[in-house]
């Protein structure tokens, strides 16, 4: 299985995992490599397409400058704010300690 | 051996807007933490970004004042990364489509005129703020959402005393296009600097390393000294530089390797959904362009001709967009505007270090300043009452005449006034003139300060050195 996530061509499941800090069990690696890969091929039909003549965009809808004028609105009760964390110091979110 | 060294500065710059890039919520220092917080940038699920126009503004005029290429076309993107500071997980920021493309900024280092090249600004949105505890950290989110600029140069610079001159001269530029605080306190202007040696006929640049987040234009400076010395003495002892980040110790003057592995990202860019591109239009850009202000290199250039002041004086007033105002206000006024310069750069630049003022704190106008100066270039008060007055400006406020009037401070040229505290001067220190006929000629210095001091410092003091001298010799 080793080799076969190395390959460019196939998807490393654990590599992805890792960035989106899952733990996953050897089996789980396994059924996801062959989900995953199945929805690759899926989207893969798309290379089938001729897009040469097509500009590359970042949004499918026809719409740009969506601004806001720079004024204030009201932020959150700080109360109610802490009432999400998990544990707080200083009212402050506390969380382990970050390495250097 | 001889060793180049190759320096780049990504400089991240925080922008004076009333509210955050993507949200309501005041962009403002020194609130009690976590009171300037909301759904958007506490990264609740669902919560939708809406951009703030003024972010992009302040962004191009940027751009523009370093001459950038303003692209039609910009465009947010996701980095995505894990940090407590980082609440959705992802940080909207510009990817491949930045606001501003290309650009320079002109320093000049030991005399020397150099152009550093800006690769891009982009725009994007700050973290919160962590504080690190024995086993833990808190977070502060006030500031997670207020809009960042970066700015990036290409590696161009060849010294820390290059890089320094290009941030000095950046802020000049932020400070005079009024696009951000640059309080360094405050930490509105923060450095990542890179950094590379190699032997000098070598031609591919050497390995580089990285110093995260400096807060000084001084620590920088001491960071890339040290870094450098490091990086050389390495390669002179046979061995590699690891490409890495390293953190500045200040204290102990040196720069430490930081975990790697924690740094070994990838960031999986991909546009912003979220978020609509930006299309800038000619016409946009150009009424952008015309509010521009004039930069301080071209103003250091014209008050130089425009007033006939030396390249050193221009370089001081001009540091400071609000005393450059201060000095041409008060120039236009005067006939004599290398006088008008050093009232500034001497008595005025004192007061205000000694008080902590910006220039717009102080009571001395440019016009009673300029009327100060007709006063001392027109003999009616001389110099030690000139600065008397200066300092009842300072105290008070008012006109210059109004006070020469009102405390009696004009000057005695009345040859049969000065000549009767010339006689008391003479009469109660045959000493002095004793020694001055024995060739000090340091006497007659005191006699002078006697005659100022009998006329209570409205004498001419040339008047009197000279009327002394005709008496004695």
């Amino acid at each position: 299985m080793a080799k076969y996530t190395e390959s460019t061509e196939h998807i490393d499941v654990s590599y992805v995992a890792h960035l989106a800090r899952l733990k996953l069990t050897p089996e789980e690696t396994v059924l996801y490599q062959s989900q995953l890969e199945q929805i690759l091929d899926y989207v893969k039909e798309l290379q089938e397409l001729d897009v040469r003549e097509v500009p590359p965009m970042a949004h499918p809808r026809p719409v740009n400058n969506v601004f806001r004028a720079d004024e204030g609105a009201p932020s959150l009760p700080h109360e109610r704010v802490m009432d999400n964390a998990p544990a707080q110091r200083d009212d402050q979110f506390l969380v382990p300690k970050i390495v250097e | 051996m001889n060793y180049k060294v190759t320096i780049g500065l990504e400089t991240h710059v925080q922008l004076k807007t009333r509210s955050k890039i993507f949200c309501g919520c005041a962009n403002q220092y020194a609130d009690p933490p976590n009171t300037n917080v909301c759904p958007v940038c506490l990264g609740y699920p669902g919560a939708l970004p809406a951009l703030n126009e003024e972010a992009i503004r302040l962004t191009v005029m940027t751009g523009l004042m370093i001459d950038s290429q303003i692209p039609a076309y910009s465009k947010f993107d996701r980095k995505s990364y894990f940090y407590p500071d980082m609440p959705k997980n992802y940080q909207i920021s510009q990817y491949d489509k930045p606001l501003c493309v290309g650009g320079y900024v002109d320093v000049v280092v030991d005399g020397q005129k150099k152009r550093v090249d800006i690769t891009r600004i982009h725009l994007e949105e700050d973290v919160g703020k962590s504080t690190h505890h024995e086993n833990s950290s808190v977070v502060d989110f006030n500031r997670a959402g207020t809009p960042l600029m970066e700015i990036v140069t290409e590696p161009c610079m060849e010294s820390e005393d290059e890089a320094f001159a290009y941030l000095q001269a950046l802020k000049q530029i932020l400070m005079y296009g009024g696009v951000s605080h640059c309080n360094l306190e405050e930490g509105n202007i923060r450095c990542d600097v890179n950094c590379s040696v190699r032997p000098e006929g070598q031609q591919e640049l050497g390995t580089k390393t990285e110093l995260k987040n400096m807060n000084t234009f001084k620590g920088v400076h001491r960071a890339l000294k040290a870094e450098i010395k490091r990086q050389i003495s390495v390669l002179e002892k046979g061995g590699a530089i690891q490409q890495e980040t390293r953190r500045w110790d200040d204290i102990a003057g040196v720069t430490i390797a930081m975990r790697s592995k924690e740094y070994a990202h990838d960031y999986r860019y991909f546009p912003e959904p979220d978020l609509m591109p930006v299309l800038l239009s000619a016409e946009q850009i150009e009424q952008w362009k015309t509010g521009l202000p004039e930069r301080p290199a071209a103003r250091r250039e014209r008050i130089q001709n425009e007033y006939g002041i030396p390249e050193y004086d221009a370089g001081v007033l001009v540091a400071d967009k609000l005393i450059a105002d201060y000095y041409e206000e008060a120039a236009r006024l005067s006939k004599n505007p290398k006088a008008v310069s050093n009232w500034i750069m001497t008595e005025v630049l004192r007061v205000l270090s000694e008080n902590e003022w910006e220039i717009d704190a102080i009571k001395v106008t440019p016009r009673a300043l300029a009327e100060l100066v007709e006063l001392l270039d027109a003999k009616t008060i001389n110099s030690n009452s000139a600065k008397d007055v200066f300092s009842v400006l300072v105290n008070e406020g008012g006109n210059p005449r109004d006070i020469v009037k009102a405390k009696g401070l004009t000057q005695v040229s009345d040859t049969g006034a000065i000549e009767q505290f010339v006689d008391q001067a003479l009469a109660e220190n045959p000493r002095s003139i004793a020694d001055y006929k024995a060739g000090k000629s340091v006497a007659l210095q005191h006699l002078v300060g006697q005659v100022m001091r009998f006329s209570r410092g409205k004498a001419n003091p040339q008047m009197a050195a000279e009327m002394l001298r005709q008496k004695l010799d």
